[in-house]
């Protein structure tokens, strides 16, 4: 479809993953899971891919998916941003499902494939990125060693999204002949679970060692895979980010509606009203940008690397911005812990430092725009004559 | 209600036009003018009008093929004629016949138009306006002045708000005409801005007369005819290009590849923001084209004359900082209107004094900030002093 319009059956999709959001991931249903030792609830998921079938929606039918797009996973990753949804998305739906659909076929790939995406098994994606780039001879510090079938593994890897969550990880590790993708099953992986700013979103630090590992691209794919993962998750991270602005920019209207201060309602006086003026700007900005990220990797309507470095570097300033002024509008009570206004704050966070700053992105578009920029039309520069 | 006309149709019908009337070959007006017979106009209204009753968003269609051919942008040649007064004529005259009166020779450029709005006493509360119209006999008599009115000294007709009950409260005692501009009585004087420039005029009106037949919309019932002056001002003026990079950043990114000489990592980082900024802004008026299928320019239009403004001030402040001392130069103020030889914007120092007018015209930022509160939000209206009070009663100053 034409970039920025939705199908029908899109629309429905929304409405049907605001509604399963609306039963499954209510405040007090994060609260709880967010502070429960593992930080989501595994029934849920399994709903999640096999009711509504959101897990891996542009995974192509020969591989076990619904064969969609990424816009379609776009629209449900949104909803999952506006409640801040409970479970492995980051690590499973952003980054190791399109890793898998992207390596080449294999018995390993069909297998994890599959049971990601009806939610059987869970994956958190230990692949150290630069800014939302895999350089690889910078961050690889996992060895594979081993021989044919038995590879296995060495290493550690530091603050992985999701671990805590994951039955699997996907890897990059290097062996004799360069970088590879692994996966590896969480039993066999030591675990350090972290303590998150954000908690519905947890890290782990992993170590393996001589970790059983079964190969999912080798050192010729691997630098395509992991970086087309990346940039899908940028993308759909942007979305989600777009989702929970979304969220904050009502909240604050409506509270800005409700609060009486001086004996009016405090959206009437002009500080508050261009605050949310502006939020909303920012945020139809955001949208703009993430829509054409998701289209531009769906339809190939523009360069991928330059659009999920514009959707990153508009979509986490926006987020960020909007959730700091969702606290200011909403004054005291936006500062408590009984309110929602800091459970989105510490996403916009955590969300604007993972796979590259607004900054980091920023410094990307202008390597990309600026750098190749030639003159096309130079405007006159007065010189001091009339 | 004959079917809807497609993109299929209204392209047919560009190419019969300039087929029969080459752009390239034909004088302006009788191209145009054929444009108008064709109804390729504005294509939303009524067969007759200079349309052909289609949907809004299949102007770009036939646009597309009458300036492919050579044609011109009317947009450009008579702003608040193509911008403004078409759509307020087509929907408030009186008759058909004054509607074709006015519209062919708008639409041809024969007949220039301006805008007689904003008062030295009344800026954004363009409602509180003092320009009183007084009923005599079958017309109307005009006293007042007028502001910031670009094109006055060109234009024919001039689209007035004035006022014609002072007892009622400011917004219930507006009515909107049509002034000839060549009546006695109106006097067109240049108002030279900042960059030394006149680009708008004040004018003067002194018992000036005008025929009933000319009023738009009923007596009082100015302010919600103006609405739809305005909200079509806001939506021209919020419309830009759809290219990447094109506009004002354009600009900015010619003389930074222009002058290695003077780059910095910080400046690199701010064009990086800025050209950010753009393309946010350019995807966001996509994707508003793309949901917008048909209907009347909505407030969303707001957010693309605000950002734009700001946007633009931003740009060529990025320019001067940029240029350093070199920027600091002028290249006169010897006073002269704006359609002066070559490029009317001058060069990168007048531009950066031009945008501060921006943020002002066409509605102020703080405005528009209100508008995308209250209308795009649902927040509450601000407290107003004068709210139900006469307008002879509010105080001015």
């Amino acid at each position: 479809m034409a970039e920025f319009t939705f199908t029908t059956e899109q629309q429905q999709l929304r409405t049907a993953v605001r509604k399963f959001n609306a039963e499954n991931f209510t405040e007090p249903t994060v609260r709880q899971l967010m502070e429960s030792k593992v930080a989501y609830d595994p029934a849920v998921w399994r709903r999640l891919g096999t009711e509504l079938g959101v897990l891996g929606m542009s995974v192509p039918e020969v591989d076990g998916g619904v064969g969609g797009s990424l816009v379609d996973q776009a629209v449900a990753v949104e909803e999952f941003g506006a409640t801040l949804s409970c479970g492995p998305l980051f690590g499973t739906v952003y980054l190791a499902v399109p890793a898998l659909v992207a390596c080449p076929t294999g018995a390993a790939r069909g297998d994890l494939l599959a049971a990601l995406i009806d939610g059987d098994r869970t994956a958190a994606f230990a692949v150290p990125d630069t800014a939302g780039v895999f350089a690889e001879d910078a961050t690889v510090t996992v060895a594979a060693g081993g021989t044919g079938d038995a590879v296995v593994l060495t290493g550690k890897t530091a603050r992985v999204v999701d671990a805590t969550m994951a039955d699997v990880f996907l890897v990059a590790a290097r062996g004799s002949d360069g970088v590879g993708l692994y996966a590896v099953d969480a039993a066999d992986v030591a675990l350090t679970p972290l303590v998150t700013m954000d908690l519905t979103r947890p890290q782990a630090d992993i170590e393996f060692s001589d970790s059983p590992a079964r190969l999912l691209a080798g050192p010729a794919e691997a630098d395509r895979v992991i970086n087309h993962a990346l940039q899908v998750g940028a993308v759909l991270l942007a979305v989600e980010q777009v989702g929970a602005a979304q969220h904050l920019l009502d909240l604050s209207v409506q509270y800005a509606k409700s609060r009486l201060q001086f004996g009016r309602q405090i959206g009437s006086f002009q500080a508050v009203k261009h605050k949310l003026a502006d939020m909303l700007v920012d945020l139809e900005h955001a949208r703009s940008a993430a829509y054409h990220g998701v289209w531009s990797l769906s339809e190939g309507t523009d360069d991928p690397a330059l659009a999920a470095s514009i959707a990153q570097a508009i979509c986490s300033a926006a987020f960020s911005r909007i959730a700091a002024d969702t606290i200011q509008v909403h004054g005291g009570i936006g500062f408590t812990w009984e309110h929602q206004a800091h459970l989105y704050f510490k996403r916009a966070a955590t969300d604007a430092a993972l796979l590259g700053s607004a900054e980091q992105h920023r410094a990307r578009v202008a390597d990309l725009v600026l750098d190749a920029a030639t003159i096309d039309e130079l405007p006159p520069i007065a010189v001091g004559v009339a | 209600m004959t079917t809807a006309i497609d993109a299929d149709q209204v392209a047919k019908i560009a190419e019969e036009v300039v087929a029969e009337h080459d752009p390239k070959q034909v004088p302006l007006p009788d191209f145009l003018g054929a444009c108008f017979d064709a109804g390729l106009s504005w294509v939303h209204f009524p067969e007759g009008l200079g349309g052909l009753g289609a949907s809004r968003g299949l102007q770009g269609v036939a646009d597309e093929i009458l300036q492919g051919a050579g044609g011109p942008v009317p947009l450009g040649l008579n702003p608040m004629g193509y911008g403004m007064a078409a759509p307020t004529v087509r929907e408030h005259a009186q008759s058909e016949d004054i509607k074709k009166f006015f519209l062919r020779p708008l639409a041809t450029t024969e007949d220039i138009w301006c805008q007689l709005f904003s008062e030295p006493g009344a800026g954004s509360d363009l409602a509180g306006l003092a320009t009183s119209a007084v009923r005599d006999g079958d017309g109307w008599v005009i006293n007042g002045q007028k502001v910031w009115t670009s094109l006055a000294h060109k234009a024919r007709w001039g689209l007035l708000l004035a006022r014609t009950d002072t007892d009622a409260p400011k917004h219930k005692g507006l009515t909107y005409f049509i002034l000839d501009m060549h009546a006695p009585g109106v006097e067109t004087r240049p108002l030279r801005q900042m960059t030394g420039q006149a680009e708008f005029n004040e004018v003067y009106i002194t018992d000036a007369r005008i025929g009933d037949t000319h009023r738009l919309g009923g007596v009082g019932d100015g302010w919600r005819v103006a609405m739809t002056t305005l909200m079509n001002e806001r939506s021209a003026l919020g419309a830009s290009g759809s290219r990447r990079g094109a506009g004002t950043i354009a600009e900015a990114v010619a003389l930074w590849a222009a002058r290695p000489d003077l780059h910095t990592p910080v400046m690199r980082d701010r064009l990086a923001a800025l050209w950010l900024r753009a393309e946010a802004q350019r995807l966001t008026s996509e994707r508003s084209r793309a949901s917008a299928t048909a209907g009347d320019p909505g407030p969303e239009g707001s957010i693309g004359k605000m950002v734009g403004a700001e946007l633009n001030q931003k740009i060529y402040q990025f320019c001067m900082d940029l240029l350093g001392p070199e920027g600091i130069l002028y290249h006169g103020y010897a006073m002269h209107g704006s359609h002066r030889d070559g490029d009317w914007r001058g060069p990168i120092q007048q531009r950066y004094l031009r945008s501060r007018a921006n943020t002002i015209e066409g509605g102020t930022s703080e405005v528009m900030r209100n508008i995308l509160g209250e209308r795009v939000l649902g927040l509450p209206g601000d407290l107003r002093a004068d709210a139900g009070m006469p307008w002879k009663d509010v105080p001015r100053g």
